[in-house]
């Protein structure tokens, strides 16, 4: 092995909510290599990046460049050690033409005004070079994907960097483009740079990368040459658990569909379908888990369950009756509960109380109100029942949300959403970011609204609560879904990752048991 | 109606039109390199009213008519210092910020005024300087012309040059590449070693020196003292002029114009029968209505992107 | 805990404590006799009853436009439009006032409920412009300021203008519209029992029905409010109603109760007030008591200072800006309400 150019020793982040995203995380970057750095989401990986970019400051640890140690307080500073980044999220100024973006911050002058003549030539000197061909005077708007992310990496160049970091850079890709981009990096490989890639797409990484860092959980699982993994070793150490949750249910036997999709698709902007072909439905006192790596049309179908897309086609049954067209409230009122992703935008009102926040589906009934007025009395004795059913540690009902702690403020959007005996529960992500001891409450409550016949739809990105809770399960996959299993917990996680991942699919017949007919 | 329209059409009605568009462009222009770095300057009302009271009394005291303009200028840049302050420092949310500058300002005018001169309300008293008139030699005496676009008020013709400058400034200088950028996209403008919150600090200060241009000329060219709020909802009107002309210098410009053309014929048409107080009313309508199909179009083009 | 919940408080009572001293400053500057004219700004508004009675007077309206401005902030809507429907609405009032035949109950009762609908009216239509087509509410009701000023200007010199009267204004109120006075020696009117009846009305209002209850869900967070069921754009107008109704009662109460013509010339300024009022309160009903009682006992001290000293009255508006600035200052004091938040988090593990 040659040189070790970069080192990053023993990081550890904590961000000021408790999430902990490093933990003594140990990462070296050999010259001239391609180095992948794999994991599911939240597993670190941008974290871990955004510091070596002079984003994010490291809580402990060092950084190491050619042997001497460095501190990157802004990304001004990484630029100038020679480090460039591509982000996920392109950051181009989409009204500006591709010279400009390319010298934004730089700008050759000629006298008081921007050379822009010269700026176009530096464009073209780099995009030859490096043989990223792009227009210089387009418009970055009207460019495609693949080519926002070439002006991305020429930007990256322009200013001298020698190690590229990719952050997921194929995941927008067309097959046609991600080739495209293969051989662009080859390039840049042999002209001496240093490339950091990030993905969790394990064909890719095989096909072009030296070396593997592998990380879950915040931590770095292992360092490997391409050539001593096999994929299933890959996905064994991205997708193992970490603490293992086991919970009794009896098994069945399911009441009539509560929840019934059909053949549900939705184009995205660029005609892109984000949804395609959905079938599925939900029983009572069945968990259907929801799984697949984050970004996969899973928000976009609960989204669409919700009413938000009344521009989708295909079908949504609750109880038999199609509820396409209607708004928000008047689901609710089919016995729909939800609780969303985020739990701070969508789920609550950081500034209100926890009353305020328990209310917000049920202050319209009449049981709750007294002529004109709210019956605060008894909303008061319902907080304090959820408070205590969930052991939500608070100073009462009357204490602002936003200053619990995450767990806690997840207990709060549960609890209201699960109170109200609902017929279907449409629950994403419910113990996100949130302590061992909350999920394993938050996972007790919701088998016990199966047990009482709710039929409940699971979205997670966390297996082992999807693989534990799941009476069966659905895999998504690029907007489709790609498999269905009646047992989920007899599946083995490397056998799910595979299907997440993209490797495997199963045929149209297997998937049309997911219709539960 | 005949009455109306021989008003209309005169040399001198075309003069009145870029004399009353002289502060609401530049208010505009201010508007519009404040918004293009993301910060709605709320305060712009504020900082006319007190560079108009700053220019009287430096001329005033100093006897030069350049002085009160110079003293005009600090005045709005320091004010809009301040809202900057407040606003990238302090976190004041910009709206209240502004409402704030501009009570400041309506209140604290006056208080100045008294403290320094012991009268309440108008500079009567103060010999202040007034910026002159240019009479262009040559297209002077070009008919129909001539009238219209020579003898107007240096700063009119500065206000010209103001929009010129400003479309100079947002569309061939580095500094204008930085503020568009940082108001299109900041987080593209930090990864490239931008300091976001510098551009936007020179952005308000800018955004102040245009305004007090603006405010300047109202006391030192179209009138010649400080009255109190004398710039009469000008500032608003410029920022409705700004979101209509679409953060473009020359769409700016042209509706700078539009509600200039607005104040001009509500003054004209004080000549005839029709009640004044309804009039005045004019300009104020035009930027409401000007505003409201500005609005509607935005909303139609954001449902149809969806 | 217990620190934490009064740290609004307790910062909301730094900005006045500042705003005085930089008052004092501005008085040791200015004044030739510095200790006798902070003496008259800070206790002449106590001196005698009739002194006290003005600083009550001048609290009722102040009170109107921060129940008003409070209803809209709280949303998160940025609307002055309670400037213009203050002077447009008195003067309907004052149109209704000036009519004969009415007994002394009905008359100003129907005089407030022409000011007050006319209000919401008017209120209404920026309300629309924004939940329909999102246009700036803060334009539109400033411009609808200027544009109900030049209209009402006509009104008055067309229709209702006394030419007998030396000054500008209307025909003089009929004395059955005139609200009665309800504390001799002052001209405190019955407009304080009933700006107080609409302060716990509007208290019940906000924080005990389910309207109320939207109202601050919607601002609190608007789309948290909208996945809950809640019709965010209804919200907004009937917000703008009610906010446009409360302050036409208020321009309408006070030219019946202060004014025994209607002579404003020129926008009186309760838009303003209105934000100031509501920020020191924290749009908080039942707070808007306190803080417009502290404006109007500033501005009552600062008369009382123009009238018996060298400093003009105006010095508070450079007090009161000082004050919105700092209150609406997020990071004012917040690195002490860090640490606290940071200790409590240690306590609680």
């Amino acid at each position: 092995m040659t040189e070790i150019l970069l080192e990053m020793r023993n990081i550890t982040k904590v961000y000021p909510n408790g999430v902990v995203a490093n933990r003594d995380v140990n990462f070296a970057l050999a010259e001239g290599e391609i180095h992948a750095v794999a994991g599911e989401n939240g597993a670190g990986k941008s974290t871990l990046m955004k510091i070596l970019f002079g984003m994010e400051e490291p809580g402990t640890g060092e950084i190491y460049l050619r042997g001497s140690k460095v501190r990157f307080g802004s990304p001004q500073d990484a630029i100038g050690a020679g480090i460039g980044m591509v982000h996920q999220h392109f950051m181009l100024v989409p009204s500006f033409t591709v010279a400009e973006n390319m010298i934004l911050g730089m700008e050759p002058r000629k006298g008081v005004a921007v050379d822009y003549a010269e700026a176009a030539r530096i464009t073209r000197e780099y995009a030859e070079k490096y043989n990223l061909h792009v227009d210089p005077l387009q418009k970055v708007e009207n460019l495609t994907v693949g080519m926002k992310q070439k002006v991305e990496i020429l930007k990256a160049l322009v200013r001298g960097a020698k190690i590229l970091i990719l952050d997921e850079p194929t995941a927008v890709l067309t097959p046609q483009e991600t080739a495209e981009l293969f051989e662009e990096l080859k390039l840049l490989k042999q002209d001496g740079h240093t490339i950091v890639f990030i993905s969790h797409k394990l064909k890719e990484v095989k096909a072009i990368c030296d070396r593997i860092t592998i990380m879950r959980a915040g931590r770095t699982e292992g360092v490997f040459p391409i050539g001593e993994v096999s994929e299933q070793d890959i996905t064994r150490l991205m997708v193992g658990r970490d603490v293992v949750l086991k919970y009794e249910k009896d098994p069945g036997p399911f009441g009539k569909p509560v929840l019934r999709v059909r053949d549900l698709s939705l184009a995205g902007p660029q005609s892109k379908l984000l949804l395609h072909g959905i079938q599925l439905s939900v029983r009572e006192g069945e968990i259907l888990g929801v799984a697949g790596v984050e970004g996969n049309g899973q928000s976009q179908l609960v989204e669409a369950v919700m009413g938000r897309f009344p521009e989708a086609a295909g079908a949504i049954e609750i109880d038999g009756a199609d509820i396409s067209g209607l708004d928000i409230e008047s689901i609710r009122g089919r016995g729909v509960a939800y609780i969303p992703e985020d739990r701070m935008r969508q789920g609550s009102a950081g500034e209100a109380s926890i009353l305020d926040n328990v209310i917000s589906t049920r202050y319209k009934r009449k049981e709750w109100n007294a002529g004109p007025l709210l019956n605060r009395k008894k909303m008061w004795k319902l907080t304090e029942s959820m408070i205590e059913a969930f052991k939500v540690k608070t100073s009462g009902p009357a204490q602002q949300i936003g200053m619990l702690s995450g767990g806690n403020m997840q207990k709060v959007v549960v609890a209201r959403e699960s109170f109200s005996e609902p017929r279907l529960l449409i629950s994403e992500q419910p113990t996100r970011g949130v302590d061992v001891g909350a999920a394993q409450l938050i996972h007790r409550k919701l088998l016990e609204l199966r047990k009482e016949g709710c039929a409940i739809l699971l979205v997670s990105a966390d297996l082992n609560e999807i693989l534990e809770l799941s009476d069966s399960l659905v895999v998504m996959y690029e907007g489709e879904i790609v498999a269905y299993f009646d047992k989920p917990s007899e599946l083995s996680e490397q056998e799910l990752g595979l299907y997440m991942l993209g490797m495997k699919r199963q045929d149209a017949e297997q998937i049309g048991r997911a219709n539960h007919v | 109606m005949d009455k109306f329209f021989e008003i209309i059409f005169t040399t001198d009605f075309a003069f009145s039109i870029f004399r009353v568009t002289t502060p609401i462009l530049f208010a505009a222009l201010g508007a519009l390199i404040s918004n293009r770095a993301g910060i709605v300057n709320i305060g712009l009302e504020g900082i006319m009213l007190t560079s108009a009271l700053t220019g009287v009394l430096i001329s005033a005291y100093t006897g030069s008519a350049l002085a009160g303009l110079l003293g005009a200028m600090l005045g709005g840049m320091l004010i809009s210092a301040i809202l900057a302050l407040f606003t990238l420092e302090l976190k004041t949310d910009i709206i209240l910020g502004g409402i704030a500058i501009n009570a400041f300002a309506s209140g604290g005018t006056v208080f100045l005024l008294y403290v320094l001169t012991g009268e309440k309300g108008t500079s009567s008293t103060l010999a202040s300087k007034m910026l002159p008139d240019l009479h262009i030699p040559l297209i002077e005496r070009v008919p129909y012309l001539g009238p219209i676009v020579s003898g107007q008020h240096v700063l009119t013709y500065l206000s010209i040059l103001a929009a010129l400058g400003v479309y100079f400034l947002l569309n061939r200088t580095p500094l204008g590449l930085r503020i568009r950028a940082v108001g299109e996209n900041p987080k593209a403008a930090q990864s490239v070693g931008i300091r976001v919150k510098q551009i936007q600090y020179i952005a308000l200060v800018l955004s102040g020196l245009f305004a007090s241009l603006g405010g300047a000329f109202m006391s030192m060219g179209y009138l010649s003292l400080f009255t109190r709020d004398m710039t009469a909802g000008r500032g608003w009107i410029a920022l409705a002029a700004e979101s209509m002309g679409r953060g473009t210098a020359v769409g700016t410009t042209l509706t700078s114009f539009l509600f200039g053309f607005a104040q001009a014929l509500a003054n004209a048409l004080q000549l005839l029968k029709i009640p004044s107080e309804l009039i005045s009313t004019v300009p104020y309508i035009t930027t409401v209505l000007g505003l409201v199909i500005y609005s509607y179009r935005q909303a139609r083009k954001l449902r149809k992107g969806r | 805990m217990f620190k934490l919940k009064y740290f609004e408080l307790i910062r909301t009572l730094a900005v006045i404590f500042i705003a005085m001293l930089l008052s004092m400053l501005c008085i040791t500057l200015i004044s030739k006799q510095p200790m006798e004219t902070m003496r008259v700004f800070l206790l002449e508004p106590f001196s005698s009853m009739s002194h006290f009675g003005n600083v009550i007077e001048v609290a009722i309206p102040l009170m109107f436009t921060g129940i008003s401005v409070s209803l809209l902030f709280k949303m998160k809507m940025f609307n002055l439009g309670a400037e213009g429907i203050f002077f447009f609405s008195g003067l309907v009032a004052a149109a209704v006032g000036i009519q004969n035949g009415l007994n002394a109950f009905v008359h100003p009762l129907a005089a407030i409920a022409a000011g007050g609908v006319v209000g919401a009216v008017i209120s209404v239509i920026p309300g629309v412009l924004k939940a329909k087509w999102n246009a700036n509410e803060l334009v539109t009701s400033l411009m609808f300021n200027s544009i109900l000023l030049g209209v009402g200007l006509y009104i008055l010199n067309y229709f209702l203008r006394d030419a007998s009267a030396y000054t500008t204004s209307s025909y003089k109120i009929q004395q059955t519209a005139v609200l009665a006075r309800i504390i001799p020696g002052t001209r405190v009117h019955i407009g304080l029992i009933v700006v107080l009846v609409f302060i716990a009305l509007a208290h019940v209002f906000l924080y005990k029905t389910r309207w109320g209850y939207e109202l601050r869900m919607t601002g609190a967070n608007r789309e948290f409010a909208e996945y809950s069921g809640i019709k965010t754009g209804r919200v907004i107008v009937y917000v703008h109603l009610l906010a446009g109704f409360v302050a036409g009662v208020g321009g309408s109460v006070e030219v019946l109760g202060m004014h025994p013509r209607f002579d404003w010339v020129a926008l009186p300024g309760y838009g303003f007030d209105g934000a100031l009022v509501a920020m020191l309160a924290k749009n908080n009903p039942a707070a808007v008591v306190g803080s417009a009682f502290f404006l109007s006992y500033i501005r009552i001290g600062a008369e009382m200072m123009s009238r018996y000293s060298d400093v003009p009255a105006e010095m508070i508006a450079v007090i009161q800006s000082v004050i919105l600035l700092l209150v609406s200052a997020d990071q004012f004091l917040k690195f002490w309400k860090n640490r606290m938040l940071l200790k409590e988090a240690q306590k609680n593990g």
